[in-house]
This record gives structure tokens, sequence and C-alpha cells, in this order.
């Protein structure tokens, strides 16, 4: 009994939170789901069913294979656990075979795979320094970063009720951010390049990556003021890194280069013909540039609008604006990389290619590890969940689903904005008066959109104003945030080599 | 408080818990002719807004009570005639009277569950957030766990936002009750305690206690002064809010006669269907219910009751305590539960309830007696398909009141409240040293237990000649665990002396 009372005990406040979380994810299980689940059933269909050299041109269904291969041999495992649930599902003419059992094993499966991403915040906490700890557990930073992170609504939503596998996926990029702080950066490297080959979004950030790993695992030796030493370049060091990098890749890819079919695998992986915007319009500036757009047409100034038809920018515009930041002047150490992470996924999601509103958790997550760090960071951290958790609300449009999200999101932030206040109550209050006003009219907004709008004239004229008010709403603050941070990062006194991170 | 935005997120949990339980099955869903509770309160929201009053209780062509005829106070009755006004709003078809019959959709089932939230919301919610924000000598952290152990009793949730049902309305309103008669607002106190009963005659367990209490408090004030003036004024308290409350059906002697024919239906036997009580365990060996005619099976039922609770109300009356008053409405409860005439499987919820507001004081004990109550009701929850709920929530419950409040560490007789007894005892029998070992051991049995009854009933088919093996199971272990409560609250209510009360301990 006392080894139970100890089990129980105060001590073990980690397991309790990540149980709490996964019981709640089990409460979630009969929720309504997206299309993303038929898609993934497809995707268990079509890797049980056919040999490898049909995954990628299998097209039975809409929705066709469209990550990299080895989300689609994770899938070819879950197929042969699947089977016992219901052998139905895996069957590829099954379009939209939801029985019990499928819901059932589908839930579980992300649930079960989340276990990687409790693991890697595990992990995480070990990073964060307690220095500036009150005695009260609910107090260290490690106990609040632990709850923002296995506790975030964004990945609740999207992963439990709409219906994906971020969990695990950011779990592999939590440990890799993990392993880069406790400067095992080759494990480090390995992670990240696993994480690519799974999920190709992380593209998106793979610059950061690069480059630091580039200068602080490539150079060995620093200068006393903290710079680099130019000629202590190693290039053993360069090549082991390739090496990982080919290695991955070549396990990969390697399979469908033999078959010759990489260049049919690459246009299932980056569909430049979807257009400028997708179905919701991620809140970023391409949706403050259309709205723009349209009340200029509107008023008369501009003929054309371009919604989600063919655009005329290129895709590098969007991706060369995303990195004009990454200066190699030598003065980065691990949580500089964590903000040019958190740059670079920020900038990407705000002028890139056909970007999901989820999309938004790639920048939302790696800030939670800032923002327990300095009372700086907090004030971006929450100002850029907030409105980029709101964006996420669209996504469950459902009636029954209603009460889940708005209890879900007050839930995580009263928690988020009280425990940070809470943390850096000694020093300047978080927000100024415009971030506070803007952060209290999300209120008013979900009203009007969900029960105001419903039931005006204007919902038969202009249905789809409630979406266009979200993202642009929500695009403001996004790229304040943005701002903020860029600022934050260019005006911020370099990381001294001595200081303990 | 100061720490309101913690409470603010214990409540946001509690929510969320329920209404992630309430997007699942209901009692009788596609199960027709009958169907279930479910159908039984959208058929009294038909009654109620398509006849008039004095015809509620009674049986006509309109209203048959074979098909879930009103068996509740009048309350009830308003509260489904409001509910019925905002239904006729939204979709008349389904409070059509006759035609609405079984009617089923996702729309129904949504505006459903969302007035048991709303119901929730307004009375019982703030009722448990008040009594955790008033709890003396424990500090802020314990109150918010407490409100928060309180909010996540997965028995509650499973039968309002599951099952179906307006539990939290009476239980809220009981609530409200204690709290008022707790902190000397007799009058508030009692007048909730009748809408208690008024909403649900179940209530009436918790009635000698508040009897008791509030009869030693005018006691206590002298009967010759201030005491007798406190009699008088609850004595019309309670009259007039009956009468309130009852007064469409107080214009004939009929109308009233009907309706506590409803609410008491003497006609129906010592129990039905499968219960965790001394009457339907003691039936496994013997049918009384088939050999004791019908006024014999009430005079009986009567007088254990009144016999098991009698040492308790009796001290209640002469020593009126807050703490006292709680334990006593646990026994009381406990008492009619395992005693009682016609006693359902739900109704363990009134003895859940006073053990909630015990929860800071006996943790282990309290955490244990609500996780075998929710056991209890496991056949009923299996037949409305709420395994996987059922068993998150209890396991979410478990841990939050085993991290909350170290259960496992106080288990020591100081703790166990059970100090005065084993000195008592130990002047018989001097080595008797060691209670706690006893009681980590019964728990470990009993949990064991529950977990092979509950795995045993999910994965295996009972045999062919006794179908109901698995049920019946349940109910006798349930009640084995609810006679050694009845003993272990019945201790510490008499052996809880003046000296014990000094010595409080501070958690």
């Amino acid at each position: 009994m006392a080894a139970l009372g100890i089990a129980t005990g105060g001590r073990n406040w980690f397991s309790a939170l990540a149980l709490g979380v996964t019981l709640l994810k089990c409460l979630l299980i009969p929720t309504y789901h997206s299309t993303d689940f038929e898609v993934h059933r497809n995707w268990l269909a079509i890797t049980h069913s056919l040999p490898v050299s049909q995954w990628y041109y299998e097209a039975t269904s809409e929705w066709t294979l469209d990550y990299p291969p080895f989300f689609a041999w994770f899938e070819y495992a879950l197929s042969h656990i699947a089977k016992y649930f219901d052998q139905e599902m895996l069957n590829v003419h099954n379009l939209n075979y939801s029985s019990s059992r499928t819901l059932l094993f589908q839930r579980f499966s992300v649930i079960l795979t989340d276990e990687l991403f409790v693991y890697a915040v595990h992990e995480c906490c070990k990073c964060i320094d307690g220095k500036k700890a009150g005695k009260e557990l609910t107090e260290k930073p490690k106990f609040i970063l632990s709850v923002l992170l296995l506790w975030n609504f964004g990945l609740l939503i999207v992963d439990h009720i709409h219906f994906q596998y971020n969990g695990f996926l950011f779990g592999l990029m939590l440990l890799s951010i993990a392993r880069l702080f406790q400067k095992r950066y080759t494990e480090g490297a390995f992670l990240f390049a696993v994480l690519l080959h799974f999920k190709h979004i992380y593209l998106y950030v793979a610059p950061a990556y690069g480059i630091y790993l580039l200068r602080s695992y490539c150079f060995t030796a620093n200068k006393p003021d903290g710079s680099v030493r130019w000629n202590s370049f190693s290039f053993v060091r360069l090549i082991s890194l390739g090496l990982i990098v080919f290695l991955v890749s070549a396990l990969s890819l390697g399979p469908f280069l033999a078959l010759n079919q990489l260049p049919q695998v690459l246009s299932r992986l980056f569909p430049f013909k979807r257009g400028l915007c997708h179905a919701y319009w991620a809140p970023n500036f391409w949706a403050l540039y259309n709205a723009l757009d349209k009340v200029l047409s509107v008023i008369g100034l501009n003929d054309k609008w371009f919604g989600s038809a063919v655009p005329t920018h290129s895709p590098s515009f969007s991706d060369s604006h995303g990195h004009p930041h990454l200066h190699s002047d030598g003065h980065i150490g691990p949580r500089g990389f964590l903000r040019c992470l958190i740059l670079c996924a920020l900038s990407s999601f705000l002028f890139g290619w056909h970007v999901h509103e989820k999309a938004i958790l790639l920048a939302v997550l790696p800030m939670s590890l800032l923002s327990v760090g300095k009372a700086g960071d907090a004030s971006i951290f929450l100002i850029l969940t907030t409105t980029g958790h709101y964006s996420l609300f669209p996504l469950l449009f459902t009636a029954p689903e209603l009460p889940i999200k708005i209890l879900l999101m007050l839930l995580f932030t009263i928690y988020s904005i009280s425990s940070l206040k809470t943390l850096f109550r000694k020093e300047k209050p978080l927000f100024n008066w415009m971030e506070t006003f803007y952060l209290l009219g999300l209120g008013p907004l979900e009203v009007f959109c969900e029960f105001v709008f419903p039931f005006t004239s204007w919902k038969l004229k202009y249905p789809f104003s409630p979406l266009l008010l979200t993202s642009v709403y929500c695009a403001v603050g996004i790229t304040y945030a943005w701002f903020k941070l860029y600022v934050s990062v260019l005006t911020d006194p370099p990381v001294r080599k001595t200081k303990k991170q | 408080m100061e720490k309101w935005y913690l409470m603010a997120i214990v409540v946001l949990l509690g929510l969320t818990v329920r209404w992630t339980v309430s997007l699942n099955s209901y009692s009788g869903a596609g199960k027709p002719p009958m169907f279930g509770d479910y159908e039984a309160q959208r058929h009294w929201q038909e009654i109620t807004f398509n006849l008039p009053v004095k015809q509620w209780y009674f049986n006509s062509s309109d209203n048959n009570l074979q098909y879930w005829g009103l068996d509740y106070p009048p309350l009830t009755a308003y509260h489904s005639l409001l509910c019925a006004y905002v239904a006729k709003f939204i979709n008349p078809d389904w409070i059509a009277l006759h035609s609405s019959r079984g009617y089923e959709s996702q729309a129904h089932k949504l505006f459903m569950r969302t007035t048991v939230l709303i119901a929730d919301l307004l009375i019982y919610i703030p009722a448990v957030v008040l009594y955790c924000c008033c709890l003396k000598e424990i500090s802020t952290k314990k109150k918010i766990a407490h409100a928060l152990c309180i909010l996540l009793y997965p028995g509650l949730i499973l039968i309002d936002y599951g099952h179906f049902q307006y539990n939290s309305v009476s239980l809220g309103f009981a609530l409200w009750g204690v709290l008022g008669v707790s902190y000397d607002w007799d009058l508030l106190g009692s007048l909730a305690f009748c809408l208690a009963i008024n909403y649900k005659q179940m209530e009436l367990y918790h009635s000698l206690p508040f009897f008791c209490f509030l009869l030693g408090k005018c006691f206590k004030k002298g009967l010759k002064g201030k005491g007798f003036v406190l009699l008088i004024k609850l004595a019309c308290t309670v009259v007039a809010s009956f009468i309130l409350c009852w007064l469409p059906f107080f214009t004939e002697r009929e109308q009233t006669q009907q309706v506590l024919r409803r609410l008491f239906p003497v006609d129906r036997g010592l129990f039905e269907d499968k219960v965790a009580n001394i009457w339907c365990s003691f039936s496994i060996f013997l049918k009384i219910k088939d050999i004791l005619p019908h006024h014999i099976q009430i005079i009986i039922s009567f007088c254990f009751t009144f016999l098991s609770l009698l040492p308790a109300c009796i001290k209640l009356t002469l020593q009126p305590s807050p703490k006292g008053f709680r334990f006593t409405l646990v026994s009381c409860a406990l008492s009619f539960f395992l005693f009682s005439y016609q006693v359902h499987e739900k109704s363990i919820l009134l003895v859940s309830l006073p053990v909630c507001l015990v929860l800071s004081e006996i943790p282990f004990m309290s955490t244990w007696f609500l996780l075998v109550s929710t056991f209890s009701m496991l056949p009923l929850l299996l037949k409305d398909e709420l395994l996987m709920p059922s068993v998150v929530t209890t396991m979410a419950f478990f841990i939050a009141c085993a991290i909350s409040f170290s259960i496992f560490e106080k288990t020591s007789e100081e703790e166990l409240q059970l100090k005065s007894f084993s000195i008592s005892v130990r002047k018989y029998l001097p080595c008797f040293t060691f209670f706690p070992r006893i009681i980590q051991y019964l728990f470990l049995i009993s949990v064991i237990t529950m977990v092979l009854l509950t795995l045993t009933t999910i994965t295996l088919e009972p045999p062919q000649k006794l179908p109901d093996l698995f049920s019946v199971l349940i109910c006798f272990v349930s009640c084995l665990n609810f006679l050694f409560f009845l003993v272990y609250f019945n201790i510490i209510i008499m052996w809880d002396s003046k000296n014990g009360r000094n010595q409080k301990k501070i958690n």
C-alpha cells in the first residue's frame, strides 16, 4: 500500500497529466470526424491490399496517398493490427466504410501513437531549467510546459476529433529539438530526417535545422566572445550529417527510385496545381491579401479577385520571403535555434503555398518551449496560441462539437494565460491594452459567427462571411506575433556560450 | 478566493467530461415499443404541454399511464413544461400529442442533452463550487481538488448525461439545502430542500437528517425562546413551499390522492429488477417477495430501515453539528437504500452526494465507496452501451482522488476517524492495533472483485440456466460493500465524541 501510495503521490504528476489527457482522448472517440478519417482508412487499404509499386498510383478513391513513404509503411504496419478489428476496412473499394470497430481502431491508433509525443514532452521538460520555480508544483516551469504541450487544444481537436496523426509526428520533432538541446546532434539530425520522410510539411523548418547543425555541430569551437571560430570546421562531421540524411532518404525513397516512380511520388507530395489558398482560408498573409482584394473589387477599384483560382505568384516568392532572417553570424545557441525554427514555421505559414490552418501547430508547439523561459516570449506565445487555436474553430462545424471546442478552448486559454501570468508576475504585465482588447475580441467574434449570424438574412447572401471574418481577424494576430518575434530575434542580446541552457 | 481561475478550470473540465459523455447513447435508444427514460422525459414534455394540469396524473385516452405515466412530484412536471415550451419553439413535432411517441433524431438528442446541461449548470455546479469554497480549515488547493473530485464523480455524470435523467436538479437543490442549513441560513436551506423533495420524492431519504438537525438546533436554542420561534418559522416555510408546488393539485382531494398514488406505488413490490440492497440479495437464498404478502413486506422494510437509522438520528438531534449532519445524511440515505421499499439502483446517487461532501474528511473510504456505487450500476450502464465512458470516467475519478488527497497514505486510524472506536475496542481486546491493515486488505479484495466481475460481464456469456447471473453477482457484491460502509459510517457517528471534535485534523 505504501508503494502504491508513492506511485500515486505528488511526485508522479507527469504520469497523472499524461493519463488524464489520454482518458479525455478516449472520451472524444464518438465525436465527429472529418474526411481525413476516410483518407487514412483508404491508405490502410491501399498499403495492405496492394503491392508497393501500386501505392502511389492507386486512385480508386479521391484521397490518394500524398505523404512520403515512411508514412505509407506506418499505415502498412497499422493495417496488420487493423485486420483483427474489421477486415472490411482494408478493402480498397469500401469507400467511406466506417463501422464502429473501424472507428475504435483508428481512434485508438492515434491515442496510442501519441505516447511518442508524451515521451518527447518528458524529454523536453528535462531541458527546461527550474531556477525561476516557486515551491509549489503548479508554478514550476516544467509543470506548466507539460500541461501546455500535453493538453494543447490544437492537437486535441485536430488529432482526436478532426482526425489526424500529428501527435507522434510532433513527438518526433520535439524529440529532435530536445536532443539538440542536449547536444546529441546526430540523434537530433537523424530524428528530423526521419520526420521529413513521414510528413514533408516539416520542410518548412528544415533551414533552421540546417543552419543550426552547421553552426553548432560542424564548427567545433568558438571564440571567447561566443562567435564562431571559422577554422574549426570539421568536414568529418559535415559528412556524417550528410550520410545520415542520405541513408534515411535512401531507405525511404530508394524502393521508388528503383521502380522509376520518383516523379510520380514527387508529384503526389507537392501538388502545385491546388492553388494558393486551401478550402478554408488559413489565417495568413494571402487571406489578408484576398480580403483586401475582395474589398477593393467590391468598391470597384480592382477587377480581379484571386480567391482560390490559379495564382499569378509563383511558389518561389512564398519560399524566398520566408527565410531572410537566417543570418549565420554565429550567435545562436539552442534557444536561438528554436526561435529560428519558429520563425521559419511562422513565415512559411504566413506566406506559404496552399497552407492548411492546421499548420499553425508547427509554430505553436515549439513556441511553448520558449514561453516558460522569458516573459517576452510568453506574451508572444499567448497571442500566437490563442489566435492560432481560434482559427481552428471552423474545422469543427457540427452542433454537438460546438460545446466541446468552446469548453476546451476556454480551458486551455484560461490555464495558459493564468499560469504564465503567475510565473512571470514579478515582471511587467504580459499584455498591453491593445493586445488585451484584441484577444478579448475573440469572444464576441465567436458569438457573432456561430450564434448570431446563422439567424440573419446575410447567411444566404454571404454564406462564407464567418470564415472570412475568422480568417482575417486571426491573420492580424498571427502576423503581429510573427512581427514581434522577428523583432525580438533581431534586437535580443547575443547568447553567451557560458550560459547554461 | 485567490485561485478563481483554477476553480474555473475545474468547472470547465467537469463540463467537458459531461458533454463528451452525452455524445454516447441514451436509455432505450432505438428500442421500441417502450424505449427508456429518455423517451419518458420527452413524453412528459408532451403531456404537460398538451394537456391541462388536472389531467397530468390521471389515466385517460390522451394520457396512458402505462406508457411512462408521470411518477415524480409536480416540480418535475413544471420543469418538463418549461422544456416543452422551448421544444415547441424549435420543432413542434418533438412534443406533438400522440404522434411524437418514440421520436428520435440527432437534433432532438442535442436539445435534450442541452436541457440537462443547463439544469446542471444553473443548480448543481454552483452549489458544488460554493460548498467547496466555504469549507473550513483546509487549504485553497485542497478546496479546488475537492471540487474537481466531486464534479468528476462518474455515477452522476453517467446517469444524467448517459442514461438520461435530471438528478442534478434534485441533488443540487438538496446540496443548496445542506449549505443553507450548515451555515445557519436555516429558512433558505429548508426551502431549497423542500424544492428538492418536490422534484423527486426519493429525496425523502435525506429528510430525516434535515429534520433531526433542525430540531436539534431548535432544542439547543431553547424551546421556550428562540428555538420555538425558529421551529414555527421552519414549519411555515415547509408548509408554504409545499402549498406553492402542489397548488393546482390541492383543489380536489381526488387530485392529491392520485398524485400520491403515482409517487408511492405500494403495489409494486419490495424491489423491482436487480438492485444492490438487502432484499434483492436476500432473495437469492429466500424468495421473500413471493412468500410474504405486500403489507407485511412494507412493514418489515419500514422496521428495518428505521431501526438502522435511529441511533444516528437521535445523536444528531441531541448533538447537532454540521459534521454530524453530513455523516448522518450518508448513513440515513444508505439505510434507506439498503432496507427500503421499491428502491432503484439509481437511488445510490442519493447516498453518493453526501459521501462526496465528506471526501476531504475521509478521502480513502469516500473514494472507495464512490467507486463501488458506480460499479453497482454497471448492469444498467452496460444495457445503455455506456461501457467506454464508464471505464474512462471511473479511472479519471480514481486518479483525481488518488493524486489530490494522496489517499493511499491516509489509512491510519486517525485519518479513518476510527481512533476513538479503536480505543474503545482496545479496552476489551488490547492487541487490536491492526485496523488500517484490515481495511487496506478489504479495499484490495473489493477492487479486485469489482474488476474481475466487470471483465467477466463484458467478455463472457452467462450460462443458459442463469441468465441474470452476472447482474445478481454484481448486486450481491455491492450490497456486501454497502453493508460494510453502513457499519463504518455508523461507527464514526456514534464514536464522534466532543473530545474527538476538538482534535480536528487540519488537512
